[in-house]
């Protein structure tokens, strides 16, 4: 079964980031393409088997779970509740409703991005390395949708936190680029404490780490509704999810990390990696359940980071940037669906979102490539009759973004729209700012659109002769996002339109939610109603836009010269940036600044001053053996010289000194000799 | 007779006299003369007191010291030929070699 051999599946992508990162250097541009695309692609392939078959399982089996080996046995401790337990977290795989879609996301639009990337990449340097990270990236984000266990969703995540940075920071000679991987990393690492200290209270409370056993253990009752122990983790986990999908306070690093190449715009913020977030918060519905309070934070701060992105997003002239700050506030959407317990529709939009998004940026980067790298939307427009395959694939993305009826997003929004207003821990107000927040978006994605394609062209005339439509390798990457970001709805089709919403039915055994199915108890009415409501404000947004980019375009002038202070403060993101680098950023740099002096002057003073010490004792020792030792040797041998000199007249070399010497000596033994006898 | 005295007080002064020519005199050949009259002295002694003691003894004993005087008188010559070959004098105050 290829199912048992699902642990491949994140392997073939590390292959390819092996290769490159070993011996990509030496491979020609087309090995490398062949290896890096390829071995996606077989992802993908075995990916589809595997869901294949485990669509084919028995019907009441919902949950396919494979492990590999124990990777960290840690053995008996003490639970909080003074039990004993045994934590093991396990090499594990796992595959369910939930999994399976976030597996076919990646690897399908991943596959279609690098692929892309082929095109996009073909005349920067360092070619190979762009594709191991990619590659790389590929390899962690499928170990953390697959992972059966949080321990090992976070070895995912940290990949992706890291691939990220890599990635962001590919152009490094470019200083603006390195610092926004630096950004990027250092903030996603704000939120993994958060996380980690989710994960540990997790263990000592419920003893495990695995999804299965958790969410067991919490619908057994357990745990009343509010516990706060419950609360903690849940708020804690979710302080990641700001971190990875760029919420408030931690949306910072997404707009900075345009400074990477756009399909690692397209692949890492947008489609896959900041829907970690969404995806871990899916995966614990069955804690959130428990923890209205939580599920209120997470609610409240989805809908502010919606509505703040998209004020943002009004406002800028870089084509990345508006649709950073629009993922921004998409993913503000998935949150806010996720904390009125409308998860099967947060993921959904996620689906959703990750077509159209993806294909978004896909299409900037084309633009982009036939602007020769230009990326101001000020010197853009007319482009529509120039580059028709991206323009037209545009278009069905930025309707499909705006909601407008029969396009993916007009589903999986207005099924979140309807979710906030109906569920029980929904209400008017949350309502509301996604309902405003649907307006805004309609405009200036449409905003963008006018200003690029439609209206009087205002390309500077150096860049007019280079504009080219993409190559194919390029374009039909494009064309299949596209039918996605058509089609990727109907999965979705709402009870009250006719259709049996076949996607939360898929994830239903995922998220057992009671409240869920009590709001489909509401009148198709209201709901119906509200669906009414969504589209006619997108199209006030469309027609508000049009009139402003298409017939007028003097009156947007006009409007920021008026707005004057309110205009640049929304154009510089509300100086956050600004509060945060006074805040925290400076101030951790000065007192990293201070370490640094103390271990310069301190430590290694002391260390030079021990070393300085040392050589002085050194100095003394070679006086005192110059002067004492070798003086005292030097006295003995002149003393002896001094005594010598008296006796030494003796030896005259006479012989007849010598005979006179013996003769003497005889006369006094004579005299001896008779004074005695 | 002439008493046994006076011969050996004549030895003993003639002993005295190649002493002191030993020890004091500069040419190398007068200090060998010097020591044949050390030699002849000792005879004296020796035949005088052969008398006295009326033993034959004594005169014998002189009879060698005569033999040996005159191989020394040859070995001695041969010193001071060869001396005099290398130094070019005949003057014991210049031969210091061994001088300190």
């Amino acid at each position: 079964m290829v199912l048992d051999y699902i642990w491949l599946i994140p392997l073939f992508p590390l292959l390819g980031a092996a290769i490159q990162l070993f011996v990509g250097r030496r491979l020609s541009k087309n090995a490398v393409s062949a290896v890096s695309v390829g071995l996606p692609g077989i992802a993908l392939l075995w990916a589809l088997g595997c869901v294949g078959e485990f669509l084919n399982l028995p019907a009441d089996v919902h949950v396919f779970t494979k492990v590999l080996y124990s990777w960290l046995p840690a053995g008996a401790f003490r639970l909080s509740n003074g039990a004993l337990g045994n934590l093991n977290v396990p090499v594990g795989f796992q595959l369910d409703p939930l999994s399976t879609v976030m597996l076919l996301v990646v690897t399908g639009i991943g596959f279609l991005i690098h692929v892309y990337s082929i095109g996009y990449m073909a005349h920067e340097g360092g070619y190979y390395r762009f594709f191991g990270y990619m590659n790389l990236f590929m390899f962690s984000m499928l170990v953390l949708v697959l992972a059966n266990n949080y321990l090992m969703m976070f070895v995912g995540w940290e990949g992706v936190g890291l691939c990220s940075y890599l990635l962001i920071g590919f152009f490094f000679q470019r200083k603006s680029a390195s610092d926004a991987g630096k950004k990027a990393f250092v903030v996603n690492r704000i939120g993994d404490a958060g996380f980690l200290l989710g994960v540990m209270l997790m263990a000592v409370t419920f003893g495990s780490v695995e999804f299965q056993q958790v969410t067991e253990q919490a619908r057994s009752g357990r745990f009343p509704v509010g516990s706060t122990v419950i609360v903690a983790i849940c708020i804690l986990l979710f302080v990641g999810a700001t971190g990875k999908s760029a919420q408030i306070p931690l949306y910072t690093w997404l707009p900075d990390a345009m400074e990477g190449p756009t399909p690692v715009s397209a692949l890492i913020h947008a489609a896959t990696m900041v829907t970690a977030g969404v995806y871990m918060v899916a995966r614990s519905n069955a804690l959130f359940i428990l923890a209205p309070t939580a599920m209120a934070l997470v609610a409240g701060i989805g809908a502010a980071t919606a509505i703040w992105a998209a004020s943002i997003g009004l406002v800028q002239n870089d084509i990345k940037r508006v649709l950073a700050y629009s993922t921004i506030s998409q993913l503000g959407y998935m949150f806010l669906a996720c904390g009125v317990g409308a998860f099967g529709a947060g993921v959904f939009h996620l689906m959703t979102h990750a077509f159209f998004k993806a294909l978004l940026f896909l299409g900037a980067g084309s633009v982009i490539h036939a602007m020769s790298g230009e990326q101001d939307m000020r010197k853009m427009g007319a482009l529509w009759g120039r580059i028709p395959v991206t323009a037209k694939t545009m278009l069905v993305a930025t309707l499909a973004i705006s909601g407008a009826p029969l396009f993916s997003g007009f589903f999986s929004k207005d099924e979140i729209l309807w979710q906030a207003f109906s569920s029980p821990y929904g209400s008017l107000l949350l309502w509301f700012v996604g309902f405003a927040t649907a307006g805004l978006t309609a405009f200036y994605m449409f905003r963008l659109f006018f200003m690029t394609f439609a209206g009087k062209s205002r390309v500077p005339h150096e860049l007019e002769h280079h504009i080219h439509e993409s190559p194919k390798v390029m374009t039909v990457p494009l064309i299949c996002l596209a039918i996605g970001a058509l089609a990727a709805g109907y999965v979705g089709w709402p009870k009250i339109l006719g259709g049996s919403n076949h996607f939360e039915h898929f994830l239903e055994p995922v998220f057992e939610n009671p409240s869920a199915r009590a709001a489909f108890e509401h009148t198709w009415q209201s709901e119906f109603g509200l669906m009414v409501l969504s589209v006619a404000i997108a199209t006030i947004g469309f027609l508000i836009a049009y009139f402003w980019y298409l017939r007028r375009p003097e009156v947007p002038e006009r409007v920021a010269a008026k707005a004057g202070p309110l205009y640049n403060l929304v154009l510089h993101k509300y100086y956050i940036d600004e509060l945060y680098d006074a805040l925290f950023v400076n101030r951790v740099k000065n007192l990293g600044n201070a370490f640094a002096a103390f271990d310069l002057g301190v430590i290694d003073g002391g260390v030079n001053g021990a070393g300085w010490l040392t050589r002085m004792f050194g100095e003394v020792s070679r006086y005192w053996d110059t002067w004492v030792i070798d003086g005292l040797v030097n006295v003995t041998a002149f003393v002896v010289k001094v005594l010598s000199y008296p006796v030494r007249v003796i030896q005259t070399g006479l012989v007849q000194n010598y005979a006179w010497m013996i003769t003497l000596g005889v006369l006094i033994f004579m005299v001896y000799y008779f004074v005695h006898f | 007779m002439i008493p046994t005295s006076y011969y050996i007080l004549l030895g003993s002064g003639l002993f005295t006299i190649g002493v002191i020519g030993v020890l004091t005199r500069r040419n190398v050949l007068v200090i060998l003369m010097s020591i044949e009259l050390i030699l002849n002295a000792v005879n004296i002694n020796l035949v005088a007191l052969s008398q006295y003691f009326h033993s034959v003894d004594g005169q014998v004993f002189a009879i060698f010291v005569i033999t040996d005087a005159a191989a020394e008188a040859a070995v001695g010559l041969g010193l001071i030929i060869a001396l005099f070959r290398n130094k070019e004098t005949v003057n014991a105050d210049e031969i210091d070699l061994l001088k300190w």
